[in-house]
């Protein structure tokens, strides 16, 4: 029974706003789109996954509220993508680092 | 640890039992085993963030796979993503964006008490939900006449895909990667696809369930919890989007 | 222990909890109890009573316990003599360890202490009616029960033959067993553990009473949240890496097959991702009893309560960042295993502030020898080799030369059975009174203890030899000059099969007395003991308040009021 002072009362998201996120997520999507046609060398994965960071971020900010959540709900809500990055970061530490050792299999 | 027979009341207010708030919230009985509406409501709201989270590492387990063959084959994953359907795939993360838009403005009617429009708009939500299956039916037919799916008898890597993987110095020993780029691709987009399967189901449900409440005004967290899902499902394409569809689009492959 | 689903197939209501014994119904009427609250199978059957759906999951372990515990009987009955005498055939052992090590861990080790305890004392310990979610929590165990008795089904009628790590491309390719349905059944398992950790998690964040702050929390209840963490972190991984096993054995797509271009170590990193934490969704809520037991023994307070919340979470998260010491041999890049070797010795920190601040804890304390303290003595000690031993194999160098051997299976099981199962049943002793109403036999509790305590030994530490004598695990035949450890590891086990069925006879016994525990029989401090024994089922008549700190123990008065807890008592508190 221990609350959070903001979560006693939900926040209503005014039209307007859902409206500019809205926008905002389209004209990302057709960004991404003509980004993935010029070439970019090395940077075109990570260009694309800023670009979908940022529209996954619009939308857990104001579609899910976030902005607005108890702070618990903000923990949570990021401690999920710390935790897959933990395990693909230590994942690919083995893989990258297969083939420093100038030994077969190591 | 000591026990004394306080007024509990008098540290958290009254316990709300009316069923309907004068402010209009709509929050309505509270559940035995919670104090009052705002506990109830943020038990709720956390349940459904501690299982999204458990469905970002479900995700999770495949996009490390994912990761893992893409960094050791990424000549092999290009050009088969060159069969993927750029427009029709941004055609569907349209759709699934509007709809996503629907549920944010039916969670805000919701909290407004206004059942007719939030039947609405999650009506909206699941023909659209529908268009997005109907659509993805559609590649993947596509791709079954092309025999591009693993799991099917008429598997062949087509013979254009083996001259430009030839062209590009992989070994016909290292041809199977090619075919993993369609294992995840299957898997990935059967399993989101599932998600939205399970969110049309359970937008019907509530839809109905809010009809039924709408003189209670009881429907606002249920509304905004099973919003909170089809938002994830949402970005779980979001991200799928540019890693399975908009792979080295500038490059050679085509 | 409660009563078996084979002797007893009516279900539970028909089980042993004898409503009101009829001396203690002559004289006035027994309070209403969550026990006695309703009788029909249906009741319990379709309970949200999170009280009711802890006996239902200690039934379910219990059983499971058994099932698995016949298996290692007969696993170390072969490995009595050299050559292959009981099973005659490697395929039928195989078969057997698999099932071994899948009963035990999925369906006994991680439901055990969550699912009974947990289950009962969360929403006790914490103040509150019930869980967050208690159709979820009699979903879960549905689920458990199912997935269980699926890989029961199963595993008599076939088998597998894989291990529980079920590693491919061997449980892909090779094996000839029922590996997809087992890989399903443990799928659907795994969203049993899911909905309990959520559960738990919600419950500890939303519906405390009033004064139970964070830094009131019984470290009970933080165990569980931090074991809580790593069920809905960890599970969903486990649940992909058998989903892609069982494509990759439907359709032969070549996921971890390095002849199609797959990474079989990809299985042991996706695999290894849940598995190593999921040591510590066994280990960690042993923890959270031993937590309860020493305090209440030594009668003194905690010894660094905020390192001890604190070394839990620390376990949990640390446990995320060294599943690769399961793969130094695998073919992982060494540069990994060093990473991996390094982060390791990190876990044994949090792990020895436990081990040293319960040791702190009795320090010149009254410390009382009942039985669920003897269990806790045990866990401290046992868990502590187990851990040490773990570190050895963490240590990149030893482990190429320990990998694969009993010294592994020793080290795991005095972790697993020296730690978890000691700190369950300790548990089960400890709160028996306040499950049942009613106090077990103590010389009996002892004798029990005492006999696992010496079988348990004389199991396990034999193995530790073999392994560093080379004997390698998963084999059914060995060289002669290994016998003599063997037998001895063989009557150990016999001693211990002994030890579990001593427990399982008085506890079921003891169901036939009145109930005389009385409220608080250890005076003990935590809200759970504030209430009746058994509880009613909306746990506290009056919601409590809590106002003071936890394991409020004060050594001055162990001196000089006579401990008794077994005296029945003349008059058995009631509620309201």
């Amino acid at each position: 029974m221990v609350h959070s002072a903001d979560a006693h009362e939900p926040h209503i998201i005014p039209f307007r706003t859902n409206l500019a996120v809205f926008i905002a997520l389209m004209v990302l999507l057709f960004v991404t789109v003509g980004v993935a046609y010029l070439d970019l060398g090395p940077l075109g994965l990570p260009v694309a996954l800023a670009i979908a960071t940022i529209k996954a971020a619009l939308i857990l900010l104001y579609f899910m509220h976030i902005r607005y959540a108890s702070r618990l709900q903000w923990i949570f809500s990021s401690a999920a993508f710390l935790w897959l990055g933990i395990m693909i970061l230590i994942t690919m530490s083995d893989y990258l680092s297969r083939g420093w050792l100038n030994v077969d299999g190591k | 640890m000591s026990v004394e027979s306080p007024a509990h009341a008098a540290a958290h207010g009254a316990v709300g039992h009316e069923p309907s708030q004068p402010h209009g919230n709509g929050h309505g009985l509270v559940a035995h085993q919670f104090e009052d509406a705002p506990q109830q409501r943020e038990a709720a709201l956390l349940g459904m963030w501690s299982f999204l989270a458990t469905e970002v590492l479900f995700f999770g387990g495949l996009i490390t796979a994912y990761v893992v063959y893409r960094w050791k084959a990424p000549v092999q994953v290009a050009v088969a993503s060159h069969h993927l359907n750029v427009a029709l795939g941004c055609i569907n993360t349209c759709v699934l964006l509007v709809s996503s838009f629907l549920v944010a403005l039916a969670v805000a009617e919701a909290h407004r008490g206004n059942a007719r429009k939030v039947v609405q708009l999650l009506i909206g939500t699941i023909v659209l939900g529908v268009a997005f299956l109907g659509i993805k039916a559609v590649e993947w037919t596509a791709d079954y006449h092309e025999g591009l799916i693993p799991f099917a008898a008429n598997w062949q890597i087509p013979s254009h895909d083996l001259e430009i993987l030839a062209q590009r110095g992989i070994d016909a020993d290292q041809f199977g990667l090619y075919k993993l780029f369609w294992v995840l691709y299957f898997f990935m987009t059967g399993l989101h696809g599932i998600h939205v399967l399970v969110g049309l189901g359970v937008f019907a449900v509530v839809a109905a369930l809010v009809w039924q409440r709408r003189r209670s005004k009881n429907f606002a967290n249920l509304v905004e919890v099973t919003g909170l899902y089809w938002h994830f499902v949402d970005i779980v394409w979001v991200f799928l989007y540019p890693l399975l569809y908009l792979i080295d689009r500038h490059g050679p492959g085509h | 222990m409660s009563d078996h689903p084979h002797t007893h197939p009516a279900g539970p209501a028909s089980g042993g909890f004898a409503p009101v014994p009829p001396a203690l119904s002559q004289t006035r009427r027994a309070p209403i109890n969550y026990l006695n609250a309703a009788y029909s199978v249906r009741s319990w059957l379709l309970t949200l009573d999170h009280k009711r759906i802890g006996l239902l999951y200690l039934i379910g372990v219990t059983f499971f316990f058994f099932v698995g515990g016949v298996a290692a009987t007969v696993l170390r009955l072969e490995l009595m003599t050299p050559g292959g005498d009981v099973l005659h055939s490697p395929d039928a052992y195989n078969r057997l360890f698999t099932m071994h090590g899948v009963i035990m861990i999925f369906f006994f080790l991680v439901p055990a202490i969550p699912g009974v305890l947990g289950n009962f004392l969360l929403p006790l310990m914490i103040g509150a009616r019930d869980l967050a979610f208690p159709r979820l929590n009699l979903l879960s165990w549905y689920i458990y029960m199912f997935g269980g008795t699926a890989a029961l089904i199963l595993l008599i009628f076939g088998g597998i033959d894989t291990g529980w790590t079920f590693y491919a491309p061997f449980s892909t390719t090779f094996s000839n067993t029922m590996v997809l349905p087992a890989g399903i059944a443990v799928f659907i398992t795994g969203f049993s553990s899911i909905l309990t950790g959520l559960n738990f998690i919600v419950t500890t964040h939303t519906m405390r009473a009033p004064g139970m702050t964070w830094g009131r929390l019984p470290l009970f209840v933080w165990a569980h949240y931090a074991t809580s963490l790593i069920m809905i972190l960890g599970t969903p991984v486990l649940a992909i890496a058998v989903l892609l096993i069982g494509l990759e054995r439907l359709f032969g797509i070549g996921i971890f097959d390095p002849a199609l271009g797959g990474d079989p170590i990809l299985f042991q990193h996706l695999f290894w991702f849940y598995s190593h934490p999921a040591v510590y969704i066994m280990l960690l809520p042993g923890m959270a009893v031993v937590n309860e037991i020493v305090p209440c023994f030594t009668r003194r307070p905690i010894f660094g309560y905020k390192f001890m919340a604190g070394a839990l979470l620390a376990i949990a998260v640390l446990g995320f960042l060294v599943w690769g010491h399961h793969m130094f041999v695998s073919g992982q890049s060494m540069y990994a295993g060093l990473i991996f070797s390094f982060l390791t010795f990190f876990v044994a920190v949090p792990s020895a502030v436990k081990v040293f601040n319960w040791c702190a804890t009795m320090y010149k304390g009254s410390v009382r020898f009942e039985t669920p303290m003897l269990y806790a003595l045990g866990f401290i000690g046992l868990f502590t080799i187990g851990g040490v031993t773990g570190l050895m194999l963490g240590s990149l160098g030893i482990d190429v030369h320990l990998h694969d051997t009993y010294f592994v299976v020793a080290h795991f099981h005095y972790i697993m059975v020296g730690g978890s199962i000691m700190a369950f049943l300790g548990g089960i002793h400890f709160w028996w009174p306040k499950i049942s109403g009613r106090m077990y036999p103590e010389l009996w509790g002892k004798l029990g203890a005492l006999v696992i305590f010496v079988g348990f030994n004389l199991t396990f530490f034999p193995q530790f030899l073999l392994g560093y004598l080379g004997m390698p695990r998963r084999y059914y035949e060995y060289p002669g000059e290994f016998q003599v450890l063997n037998v001895m590891s063989t009557a150990g086990a016999s001693i211990l099969a002994v030890g579990y069925i001593i427990p399982l006879i008085y506890f079921i016994d003891s169901l036939r007395k009145p109930a005389n525990a009385g409220r608080n029989p250890w005076r003990a401090t935590g809200l759970e003991w504030q209430t009746a024994s058994p509880p009613p089922t909306e746990n506290f008549a009056v919601a409590p308040v809590v106002t003071t700190p936890p394991y409020n123990y004060d050594p001055a008065e162990a001196e000089q009021t006579p401990w008794n807890p077994f005296q029945p008592e003349q008059e058995p508190v009631h509620v309201g």
